[in-house]
């Protein structure tokens, strides 16, 4: 069974996108919306990252070893200004895709292995992720104009 | 009369109907007049028709002339909202109008100094930078606007068109952000517009009144008047109170929670817990005219009463108290204020007790009746007309149909109409003036070095080189000491225009007396640099093609056309004969609405709403798909949101939690009411409100001067020991440095309370959190040399705030853990 993978996959992506939001929250302190928004939904990110632990560990036991190539890695440190937000952002709906897709993979395959207990796991993060991505989106809409016609 | 300084809220006459739930009541009039020392009613030459604009309840009232000057006013007892009578602010204000420092010519910045100059040059400067800006790519997003809550709706309009078709800018708000955007978002999210349901005459009916962070006495004191009256006549209504201070509302109350600030939405959880386990909400309601309810049930089931005592450090007993008196009325009243507003959580708590109105079936009928009220007395108009963050007639900046709509009446491009996202809010302007984006930042009527949160960065940014400030007003205020170009406004009882109370109701204010010098209507200079800009609509015509006031309104007249806020029914003829007109108006021969949603059928149409909404934690918008998949079908939206931490927290350094906010003799940064002798009188200076328990901690005495301090500044005030609980402070908003002869502290002693308030906003109304700083308090040894206070607190000791005693039924207060 490679489950395992998908959930270390997901683990991971969800650990590095609680950094990568708490680096923003820190780097762009003076958007003060994006600061404190970021460091709530890194707060959700570890508490993802915290429920999903127990099921890392249970099915890591039935797994293969991890075929290479699987985890990707996106944001590499804070970027300056209002285009640098905007790539900032840009990145970490990225990586909030990744963990999306994700939840929805684990989601069917929690089905499919009858583990109702990672399926309730699933059910009650992926809502929070899909917000995330909605919520990013919705800033950078609101930032794109000014940042990439207007700021020099 | 009276002395209406020391008693703000005039003589009772009661009033009631005549059993319980009979809609006979009828409030009595009583007429409020005041007029200058030596004139009498028979000496008045004219009387013209106008309401009150320092406040937001909406009061009309005749002004009275003689000799080319105003003398006095007289409320009017045939207006359905005050039955003549007026507030102090009322009664006394007017007289700034002729205060002798009133600017009665352009300034224009020269050598580093403002200097006067002629009306040419001050708007040729303005026109050939805006001209330049305009001629660069995305020239629209270096401009700004940032408006006021005190506006007519023609002014609004005509600032809207020029600068949504015009110039094409997003960039347009005004102070109504700081006062009542949250109003307006709750009014979209849950009734799909924004548009008051209820109305004031729902005092009259109802059997109970909740005040949700709202200190009517003092706000709206005419509204508080018409409340008292009912709590003293026949089958008075049950009164509940939430603030942390104890207010003369909270006074009056039978229960007053005083919660800790920023702990709305964990109160308003156990409420909505405590109601639907109880089964005292109406089933068919629920399911005929509601979406969400399971949401909201899973949602409060999490918050029991228990809980929310913790987090809101007030009893038990008190909250389940509060559930009774909510689920037992059969017609309650709900009004809202800055307490929710400026607050954690703003939006979610506001539309919680649109929640509790909807599961009750308390909407649209007699005493039943939800009041998400405004601050400031023209921000409903702001709304409507779009010189804030909302597009005019209610109008959804995601809909398509609707952008089409506007291009048509204004015969532009739809692409000049900035919708690609949501308009941007008045922090937004300032970040991006901030960043030097945003070159030129126009501000009319309003005192932003006052009033937005964390001043000094405000002070930095107004001062910033390469940014263009331009101050339209009527004093040299201290945002107008910044500007390179001051522009002397007319204003109340100078001009003619109308505007919009929180219930709807439309006011015409007459012209009773010229302005002062070279002083011109906002609307006449709007209109004078559309006309200087040569701004066009696609057929190379003139963009704007009203010329006066009367001809103003009827070109919104037909832009609201269709909308909630239709007044096509409405004319100044009939304003000036009739009064008050609620809004919508459609029939020349009809009167206006009294409530909206009376039917049930709510403004939830995709093709009709005014947003597609939000995620309440995030502020993420929701599409237009996401939307039409929930078919509304004209219910309501039951929204739900767990409670949330704020975004600032008290801690080792900064232990207490400052609360900010009105009192009844001051208005908007103090530029009219500070120049009105009986009201500067009264309080002519800021002071901060302690308990007595940590005062005692901290070795303060009443009357002590006090640093109050927290990471973004400090002020030095005189502390008062109230009644206030235990680990918050206050301090009234709005005191500044005008009458100091400085646009801030400048070495001299800090006085304003927004030198301490965060920069953080609600995430979907972006309402800034005044109500939730972290601060310390230390007794001032040195007090920067001698007696600078203005004196101890004023006159007005007996009328203000501060009463003695602990919080009301904080005896058994819970303790911060």
């Amino acid at each position: 069974m490679q489950l395992a993978h998908y959930i270390g996959l997901l683990h991971r992506a969800e650990d590095a996108l609680a950094s990568a939001l708490r680096e923003i929250a820190e780097a762009h302190a003076d958007e003060h919306d994006i600061a404190h928004i970021c460091r709530m939904l890194a707060g959700q990110c570890e508490g993802h990252v915290e429920r999903l632990a127990p099921f890392a560990e249970r099915y890591r036991e039935e797994a293969d070893e991890e075929p290479e190539r699987l985890h990707s890695e996106l944001f590499r440190g804070r970027r300056q200004g209002g285009l640098g937000l905007l790539r900032d952002l840009h990145d970490l709906y990225l990586m909030a895709a990744e963990c999306d897709v994700a939840w929805t993979m684990i989601g069917q395959a929690a089905q499919g292995a009858r583990d109702t207990e990672l399926f309730a796991v699933v059910t009650a993060c992926e809502g929070e992720t899909a917000t995330q991505l909605k919520w990013l989106r919705t800033r950078m809409r609101a930032a794109a104009p000014q940042a990439l016609v207007v700021a020099e | 009369m009276n002395d209406r300084i020391a008693d703000p809220w005039g003589p009772r006459t009661p009033y009631g109907p005549s059993a319980p739930g009979a809609d006979d009541a009828v409030w009595p009039e009583r007429v409020d007049t005041l007029l200058e020392e030596g004139v009498a009613e028979d000496d008045v030459e004219a009387w013209t028709r106008a309401a009150s604009i320092l406040h937001s309840n909406g009061d009309a009232m005749d002004i009275a002339a003689r000799g080319g000057r105003i003398v006095g006013v007289r409320g009017r007892a045939d207006d359905r909202v005050n039955r003549g009578r007026l507030g102090p602010k009322d009664l006394y204000g007017w007289q700034a109008n002729r205060s002798a420092d009133r600017l009665t010519a352009p300034l224009i910045r020269k050598g580093g100094e403002l200097v006067e100059t002629d009306w040419d040059t001050a708007m040729e400067r303005i026109v050939a930078h805006s001209k330049e800006l305009l001629s660069q790519p995305g020239g629209w997003g270096r401009f700004g606007f940032y408006t006021s809550g005190q506006l007519f709706s023609e002014e609004y309009y005509t600032l809207g068109v020029i600068g949504k078709a015009g110039i094409g800018t997003p960039h347009m708000d005004g102070n109504t952000r700081l006062c009542t955007a949250t109003a307006a978002a709750t009014l979209k999210a849950s009734f799909g517009t924004d548009g008051q349901p209820g109305s004031y005459t729902d005092v009259d009916h109802c059997d109970a009144i909740a005040l949700w962070g709202h200190n009517v006495a003092e706000t709206q004191t005419v509204l508080w008047a018409r409340m008292l009256d009912r709590r003293r006549g026949p089958n008075p209504p049950r009164m509940l109170v939430v603030d942390p201070r104890r207010t003369p509302a909270a006074k009056e109350a039978d229960l007053h929670l005083a919660v800790r600030n920023g702990t709305n939405q964990a109160l308003m959880n156990a409420l909505l817990h405590l109601v639907i386990a109880d089964g005292r909400y109406d089933e068919r309601y629920v399911r005929e005219h509601t979406i969400g309810f399971e949401r909201l049930r899973t949602t409060v089931a999490d918050h029991p009463p228990e809980r929310a005592a913790e987090i809101c450090g007030v009893p038990e007993s008190q909250i389940r108290e509060a559930a009774e008196l909510l689920g037992t009325s059969r017609r309650l009243l709900s009004t809202v204020l800055q307490g929710f507003y400026q607050s954690n959580q703003a939006t979610a708590a506001g539309c919680q007790v649109n929640n509790l109105h909807l599961i009750r079936g308390m909407i649209g009928r007699p005493g039943a009746g939800v009041l998400q009220m405004n601050g400031q007395p023209t921000a409903q108009n702001t709304r409507e007309t779009g010189a804030d963050g909302d597009l005019p007639g209610l109008r959804n900046w995601e809909n398509p149909d609707h952008i089409r709509e506007l291009a048509e009446l204004w015969n532009v491009d739809p692409m000049t109409i900035p919708h690609w996202a949501a308009p941007t809010h008045a922090m937004q302007i300032f970040r991006y003036a901030e960043q030097g984006s945003v070159k030129l930042l126009w501000i009319s009527a309003t005192n932003p070095a006052v009033s937005l949160p964390d001043l000094p960065r405000i002070r930095r940014i107004l001062a910033k080189a390469g940014l263009m400030v331009v101050v339209q007003d009527l004093y040299l205020t201290e945002t107008a000491r910044f500007a390179d170009v001051v522009l002397p406004a007319a204003t109340w009882g100078e001009k003619l225009g109308t505007f919009t109370n929180a219930d709807r109701t439309l006011h015409l204010c007459d012209k009773a007396v010229e302005p002062p010098g070279q002083a011109r209507s906002d609307l006449d200079i709007f209109l004078d640099y559309a006309r200087r800009m040569d701004l066009r609509n696609a057929s190379g015509g003139p963009l704007i093609t009203w010329h006066d006031p009367e001809s103003a309104f009827e070109a919104w007249k037909e832009c609201s056309r269709g909308r909630p806020c239709d007044q096509t029914g409405i004319t100044y003829a009939r304003l000036r004969s009739e009064g008050g007109i609620q809004w919508p108006c459609t029939d020349p021969s009809e009167p206006g609405a009294e409530r909206l949603y009376s039917d049930g059928r709510f403004n939830t149409d995709p093709e009709y709403c005014e947003t597609y909404g939000h995620d309440l934690t995030t502020g993420a918008v929701d599409s237009a798909e996401d939307y039409r998949a929930k078919e509304p079908h004209g219910r309501a939206f039951l929204h739900a949101e767990p409670y949330r931490p704020g975004p600032e927290l008290t801690g080792p350094q900064y232990p207490l939690l400052l609360t900010t906010g009105r009192t009844v003799y001051h208005f908007h940064t103090r530029t009219k009411t500070g120049r009105t002798p009986q009201l500067r009188e009264a309080a002519p200076d800021a002071w901060l409100e302690i308990s007595a328990e940590d005062a005692e901690e901290l070795g303060v005495i009443e009357g002590d001067p006090v640093w109050v301090e927290s990471e973004r500044g400090s002020v030095l005030v005189r502390a008062r020991v109230s009644g206030i609980r235990k680990g918050v402070v206050f301090m009234p908003f709005h005191y500044g440095y005008w009458d100091h002869g400085t646009a801030g502290p400048d070495g001299g002693r800090p006085r304003a309370a927004n030198e301490l308030t965060v920069t953080s906003w609600d995430p979907v109304s972006k309402q800034p959190h005044f109500k939730v700083a972290a601060v310390r308090v230390t007794k001032a040894t040195q007090t920067h040399g001698g007696d600078i206070f203005e004196s101890d607190f004023g006159t007005a000791r007996g009328g203000s705030p501060v009463l003695a005693g602990p919080a009301a039924g904080g005896t058994t207060d819970v303790e911060e853990d």
